[in-house]
């Protein structure tokens, strides 16, 4: 059970939370100016990394404010938490 | 005391486990191995003990358990395994429950170099500490050490945290309590953990190594030394230093040594001359070859030879008869809990083991292995030997040398699986099974990997372990279950009103968390179709009340209200005026219709939102995402308030009047209060808000009460209801009235594939530009319409079927193909299918919605619908069933 | 207590890889053995290798609960698990070799009245789409599987189930050794220890060309590379310039210890979280969702083994008293639609088939077949055509998850 840095509310156990996947994923500007393959990708497509990526957690019995983390998809080691969006 | 196996009275001694019970009584065959119906004794002393298992078959009962960990209790009755244990089927009253610690420091194991550990920590002052011991605790601790005693830690995982099962009561009484919890699983979180897991005693390989009888030397010492268990003659088969030490408390036990076979030679050292002083006959470089059997399947006597180092058979041997074969083939690590965390484990050529890896930094920088563990410890007098047994050449000798008798897995069965072409051990244990069993392979999986390493002509370092998994001793799955059993498995959510429904007859469904009346039965005998007639009549012709409580509803609130609503829902909120509500869609990014509701404008900044039942939260955390993720600039607080607020319908024609009873300060009359229009006002004295809105197609109104008042309000309109008639209605009769009316319910005409405008509700969806000729706002969703599939025509669309057989209820889920297709070839094409079907009290007749690949373009048509054996043929048809132009709602 | 069946006294034999084949499958799990199968016997393409980053199929493949159904919703997956199990139902005497596949039947239970429905549209379509499938209540369901509480006063009763009877299970790791050692038989190179961290790819944008693969045991030329390394996929796609749509989840399964035999059937339920089997020898093999998270570990968190626990006692009674003997993890990749991705990528000579998530399994044979003629033809095969990439540029998503919950 990992333990969550939610920023507001400390170290919390994950079954605390949302999960979001990949962060920093922006919403694009004007959808309409996207082609169906550009549109499918922003819909579907995420990075999934072996290693060190950037994730999005939810603390959803908690404070209930998003944010991100880096974590380690092997080891499951967490660095610092950044509140979303940067 | 007295305890009962295999239905024969054994007398114990306290502090004896079965194991060594039986051991002192001389009860050898214990249990019957799985495939090949060999005898079977006790081999150890804890949880490495591969051959006796036992069914407890007195109190709770539990299968499988080593006998070497269940302490004897009056009243105790097992008896022993042949391989399977057994499932009994009475209740089990124990209570099991969960408890949670945080400590700076935990230790895993209550030996010697545990409790150093621990009691290290505590003069460090390093907080609190926390010893875990899988038995009773033999060495007095600190007082400032909290001890769990009969507890195993099972696991290890991410930061720190620790499972582990108490067992509270077996070593008390055989029954149960009901008031003391029987076990307890630990979470345990520590800054750091210590583990003293101490290590495991190898077997031998050679053959009939398996017989009742032969036992690992140190675990044979100790029930001597501790149990008062004698044998009448021990022969001590070993290669390290430990072995000659068990000899020497064997003898000064009580059990005559007939033998040390030592495959070492050179031994120097104090448990050499002793040995010599007590006149045992010691053989260096000899090693076991078999074993003959006595009557009751047990060992009677060992083959001895001397061997090379390799275990190449010198001759001629002799056979040395006895009654205990102590063997001791060697010491592996238990590193089990530290490789759960990643901890490497290296072969240590010195110790002859796998011991933890220190010298290698990894992750877990906060987990630490001392002790034997470690394979610390001052080097032996002599060094352990690296070797694994000596087989003599021969027909059908392998095929009796057990690698892990709790499988039957032999060495034979390891040459099969080289021969085969396998070469990692992962491949060897999946083929021959070695290490799969109840043991794990704590004491055969290091043999079979050095088998495995002498006969591929590498070291066992290059073979390498298998995967050691959690939990590290087996645990009952009532243990894991917990207290979340029963009305305590998931929170049950019921409405302020719900004692009410209870009273009044109703039969409950469950919605997700939710028990919501299904319908009401107005007579013990009255059947769910004659009751959902009844009520739906009651509407459409009085007047009924219904619960609605359990739907979302979400306060949204903040100047920029209106325009975060603009971009979730597909028609225009910023347009909806103080007083009135609008029905509303939201979509999925990828298009797809995610939840619909009607949305109440209370202010200018204000809205209150509502959503289906089961898709409320869903909705809560939608909003949130985006608000909190895309637009942080959007000054907008969305709560959730469903609990918060209880809602009671009031629909029929008759509904006015009975709303009109039960506010005081509010006009509602047609004209007054108009369709989709809402105000505040008092309800039976309660501060609240009606709105005039409809999900039947009747007049009616939605009374909004906190939730506190809602039994006190639905009574108070019940009562006025009385002179009304009023029928109190469910979900079936709720899902009829609207489907007559053609309205969609999220969830069963949706299933995430669908479209507004699939569904008949493109007159929601925003065009592009307003009739001044601006453009809208985007909203979430309208650049999925625009891809190739989703634009595509003869997509599935809503519609009315109407059996042609108009008595004939065709089943939801029916699908729909072509009249005359060729049922009997399949796959027959699929056209659509049935998500509501009913009968209408009002068209006395039945109906259904379906979705129908290019349906709205047929009606008229007719189609089969398939379900099962059976069919029926129906005709496509609007999905407005009755009252197409709404002139009902207006009463 | 029977024995089981012995294994064959020979499997494969470990070898160099060759400088350069025909066709590289990349990916030594079920589906990429079976695909090199199926390109030998059906295609007689047999300058293959299979190059396994570890012991042959040891992910995915060691690690599932060994459920075999084709009851799906859609019509396309309908067609791609039937054609699976069909040769399942052929495959002991295809490959000469007894995978204990035993078609015990597979229950998926239905808790509420929305369950009820779903169910029997899938029932009615299934036997559309010519899978066998009947619907069950409780009364019917307590009869094929005695030890399941259908008692109406537990929190989410068993208001009925699918029952599809040709379902079962089979002895994951035979069947992987199966279709090694006849792929090995028909000329197919086994190169275990082989990783494979990046393409030769010729060529730019619309004229991508795949020429071979990087390993940590040097280049290896390929005219055509087969992508089939399911959790790993879209970290190898990426480095073809492909993006896959696909998370990589944990999944975790457990067994008991071996126990006498107390059910003959295979059951699931989606809305309790717990799916059960009772293997040959005895031991209970269990399974329930995926951990949220994306994850490599091949390792999840506790408290989703607990959650199970609880459901499974409240399901089964009888099972108070068993113990949890192991447990373990895979890497599952999940798509958006909870369907697979088979077919051709932007670059030319690469294939993919990946994104089987928590169902890959049961799909093992048919996967393989289809995969093979794909990439023997250059073209997907018809059952492959609904599973293209390009559905998620027009939107003609395969949405299981209705139907599948987490699809076993």
């Amino acid at each position: 059970m990992m333990l969550i840095p939610c920023p507001w509310c400390g170290p919390s156990d994950e079954n605390e939370f949302g999960y979001g996947g990949q962060a920093h994923v922006a919403y694009p500007d004007n959808p309409h100016a996207l082609d169906d393959e550009a549109w499918g990708r922003f819909l579907f497509v995420r990075e999934n990394p072996r290693g060190w990526w950037q994730e999005r957690w939810f603390h959803s019995a908690g404070c209930r404010r998003w944010f991100a983390v880096a974590r380690h998809t092997v080891t499951n080691e967490i660095r610092a938490a950044l509140p979303e969006p940067t | 005391m007295i305890f009962h196996f295999d239905g024969e009275p054994i007398a114990a001694r306290p502090g004896d486990t079965v194991a060594s019970a039986l051991l002192r009584v001389g009860k050898r065959a214990v249990a019957t191995s799985p495939y090949l119906d060999r005898p079977r004794g006790v081999t150890g002393i804890g949880e490495e003990e591969s051959g006796a298992f036992v069914q407890i078959v007195s109190g709770v009962g539990e299968p499988m358990r080593p006998s070497t960990r269940v302490e004897v209790v009056a009243g105790l009755v097992v008896r022993g395994l042949g391989g399977r244990g057994g499932l009994p089927v009475a209740p089990d009253p124990s209570r099991y429950d969960r408890a949670y610690l945080h400590c700076e420091v935990l230790v895993v194991g209550g030996g010697a170099a545990g409790v150093q550990a621990a009691t290290d920590a505590v003069e460090r002052g390093e907080g609190r500490i926390v010893l875990v011991h899988d038995g009773p605790l033999a060495m007095a601790v600190p007082d400032a050490i909290q001890v769990l005693q009969r507890t195993t830690v099972t696991g290890l995982f991410d930061a720190g945290h620790a499972v582990a099962l108490e067992r509270r009561t077996e070593h008390l009484l055989a029954q149960p309590s009901p008031d003391v919890a029987r076990m307890r699983v630990w979470h345990i979180r520590s800054a750091r953990t210590v583990l003293a897991t101490g290590a495991f005693e190898r077997p031998l390989a050679f053959a009939d190594n398996d017989r009742p009888g032969v036992l690992l030397a140190g675990a044979a010492a100790t029930y001597a030394t501790r149990h008062g268990v004698a044998w009448g003659r021990a022969v001590v088969v070993c290669t390290d230093d430990t072995g000659l030490a068990a000899a020497l408390a064997l003898h000064d036990a009580g059990t005559a040594v007939a033998v040390v076979a030592d495959v070492r030679t050179g031994l120097v050292g104090d448990a050499v001359r002793a040995l010599a002083e007590r006149g045992i006959d010691v053989r260096q470089g000899w090693s076991a070859v078999g074993t003959d059997a006595a009557a009751d399947g047990g060992v009677a006597a060992v083959e001895l030879t001397p061997v090379t180092p390799q275990g190449v058979v010198l001759g001629p041997g002799e056979r040395v008869p006895c009654d205990l074969v102590a063997v001791n083939g060697g010491w592996s690590p238990n590193v089990a809990l530290f490789t759960y965390v990643g901890g490497p484990v290296t072969w240590d050529a010195t110790r002859v083991a796998f011991v933890a890896d220190r010298a290698r930094p990894h992750l877990r920088s906060d987990v630490t292995v001392v002790g034997s563990a470690a394979g610390d410890g001052p080097m032996p007098a002599n060094p352990p030997a690296t070797f694994f047994g000596a087989v003599a050449n021969g027909p059908d000798i392998a095929s009796r040398v057990f690698i892990d008798p709790g499988r039957d897995a032999t060495l034979a069965d390891l040459h099969r699986a080289l021969g085969a072409g396998l070469r990692s051990v992962e491949h060897v244990k999946r083929y021959t099974t070695i290490g799969t069993g109840a043991d794990q392979g704590r004491t055969s999986g290091v043999l079979a990997i050095g088998l495995m390493a002498a006969t591929l002509g590498v070291s066992p370092g290059e073979v390498g372990t298998t995967t050691f998994r959690p939990p590290y001793v087996p645990l009952p799955f009532a243990a894991l279950a917990g207290r979340d059993r029963g009305r305590l498995s998931d929170p049950e959510r019921v409405t302020a009103m719900h004692d009410w429904h209870v009273e009044h007859g109703a039969v409950f469904e469950v919605v997700g968390q939710w028990q919501r009346p299904h319908y009401f039965a107005s007579t013990q005998d009255e059947s769910m179709a004659d009751a959902v007639l009844r009520e739906c009549a009651a509407v459409r012709t009085g007047v009924g009340m219904m619960d609605a409580s359990t739907l979302g509803k979400i306060d949204v609130r903040g100047p920029d209200a209106a325009t975060f609503l603009d971009r979730l829902y597909t028609n225009v909120m910023s347009k909806l005026q103080p007083g009135r509500a609008r029905y509303g869609v939201m979509c999925g990014a990828d298009g797809m219709v995610l939840d619909d509701g009607v949305v109440l404008r209370l202010a200018g900044d204000h809205f209150l939102v509502t959503t289906t039942t089961g898709g409320a939260a869903r909705v809560l955390e939608w909003m949130e995402e985006w608000l909190q993720t895309e637009w942080p600039d959007l000054r907008v607080w969305p709560t959730s308030v469903t609990d918060q607020i209880a809602t009671v319908v009031v629909a029929g024609p008759g509904s006015r009047d009975v709303v009109a009873a039960v506010v005081s300060d509010l006009d509602v009359s047609k004209e007054a209060l108009r369709y989709l229009a809402h105000a505040e006002t008092a309800i039976a004295g309660a501060p609240g808000r009606v709105t005039r809105v409809s999900f039947s197609g009747e007049l009616a109104f939605e009374l909004m009460v906190p939730a506190w008042y809602g039994d006190h309000v639905w009574r108070a309109a019940w009562q006025a209801g009385q002179a009304h008639g009023v029928t109190a209605y469910g979900t079936e009769a709720m899902h009829v009235l609207r489907a007559e009316k053609g309205f969609v319910i999220v969830g069963q005409e949706t299933d995430g594939t669908q479209t507004p405008d699939d569904l008949g509700l493109s007159w929601l969806v925003r065009k592009p530009v307003d009739r001044a000729g601006n453009p809208t706002p985007d909203f979430i969703g309208s650049r999925s319409f625009a891809r190739a599939d989703t634009r595509r025509p003869h997509r599935k669309q809503l519609v009315g079927l109407l059996p042609v057989d108009p008595q004939r209820q065709i089943p939801e889920g029916a699908q729909l193909v072509a009249v005359g297709a060729d049922l009997s070839t399949t796959p027959v094409p699929m056209l659509g299918h049935v998500t509501s079907s009913y009968r209408s009290a009002e068209l006395d007749r039945t109906f259904a919605l379906a979705l129908v690949a290019g349906g709205a373009d047929r009606h008229g048509e007719r189609l089969l619908a398939s379900f099962g054996a059976d069919d029926a043929e129906v005709v496509i048809t609007s999905p407005v069933f009755l009252d197409p132009e709404g002139a009902r709602r207006d009463g | 207590m029977p024995t089981l069946p012995t294994h064959p006294d020979f499997l494969w034999a470990e070898g160099e890889p060759k400088r350069h084949y025909d066709v590289v499958v990349v990916g030594g799990g079920g589906h990429g053995l079976a695909t090199a199968y199926y390109l030998a016997r059906n295609h007689g393409i047999t300058d293959v290798a299979v190059l396994e980053k570890g012991w042959l199929a040891g992910g995915n493949m060691a690690r599932n609960t060994t459920i075999i159904r084709s009851n799906y919703l859609l019509d396309a997956s309908a067609a791609i698990y039937e054609h699976s199990l069909k040769l399942w139902e052929t495959m002991a005497a295809d490959l000469d070799y007894d995978v204990l596949f035993s078609q015990r039947g597979v229950l998926n239970l239905a808790h509420s009245l929305s369950d009820v429905r779903d169910s029997k549209r899938r029932v009615f379509a299934n036997r559309l789409n010519g899978v066998d499938a009947e619907w069950l209540e409780p009364d019917e369901v307590a009869k094929i599987a005695p030890i399941i509480n259908i008692s109406a006063g537990v929190r989410y009763p068993v208001l009925g189930a699918t029952y599809q009877p040709r379902g079962g299970i089979a002895k994951h790791d035979w069947v992987a050794w199966a279709y090694a050692r006849r792929a090995a038989d028909l000329g197919v190179d086994l190169i275990q220890q082989c990783e494979v961290s990046g393409f030769d790819v010729c060529g730019s944008g619309d004229g991508r060309r795949v020429s071979g693969v990087q390993t940590n045991r040097g280049p290896i030329g390929a005219d055509r590379v087969a992508l089939v390394a399911a959790g790993h996929s879209s970290v190898l796609a990426a480095r073809a310039g492909v993006d896959l749509p696909l998370q990589s989840r944990p999944l975790q399964a457990l067994v008991s210890e071996l126990l006498e035999q107390v059910l003959d059937t295979v059951v699931m339920s989606n809305a309790v979280h717990v799916y059960v089997s009772q293997a040959h020898k005895g031991e209970l093999v269990m399974g329930a969702g995926t951990d949220a998270w994306n994850g490599y570990g091949q390792r999840g968190a506790w408290h989703v083994i607990e959650h199970q626990m609880a459901a499974a006692v409240e399901l089964f009674p009888i099972f108070a008293r068993a113990h949890v003997l192991r447990t373990w993890g895979g890497i599952v990749d999940v798509s958006p639609d909870a369907s697979p991705i088979i077919g051709l990528t932007p670059v030319e000579g690469l294939y993919v088939n990946a994104g089987w998530g928590t169902g890959g399994f049961k799909a093992t044979p048919g996967s393989g077949w289809v995969m093979a003629d794909t990439v023997a033809h250059g073209r997907p095969h018809a059952l492959a055509q609904p599973y293209a990439l390009e559905r998620f540029t027009t939107g003609a998503l395969i949405d299981e998850h209705g139907a599948a919950g987490v699809a076993h």
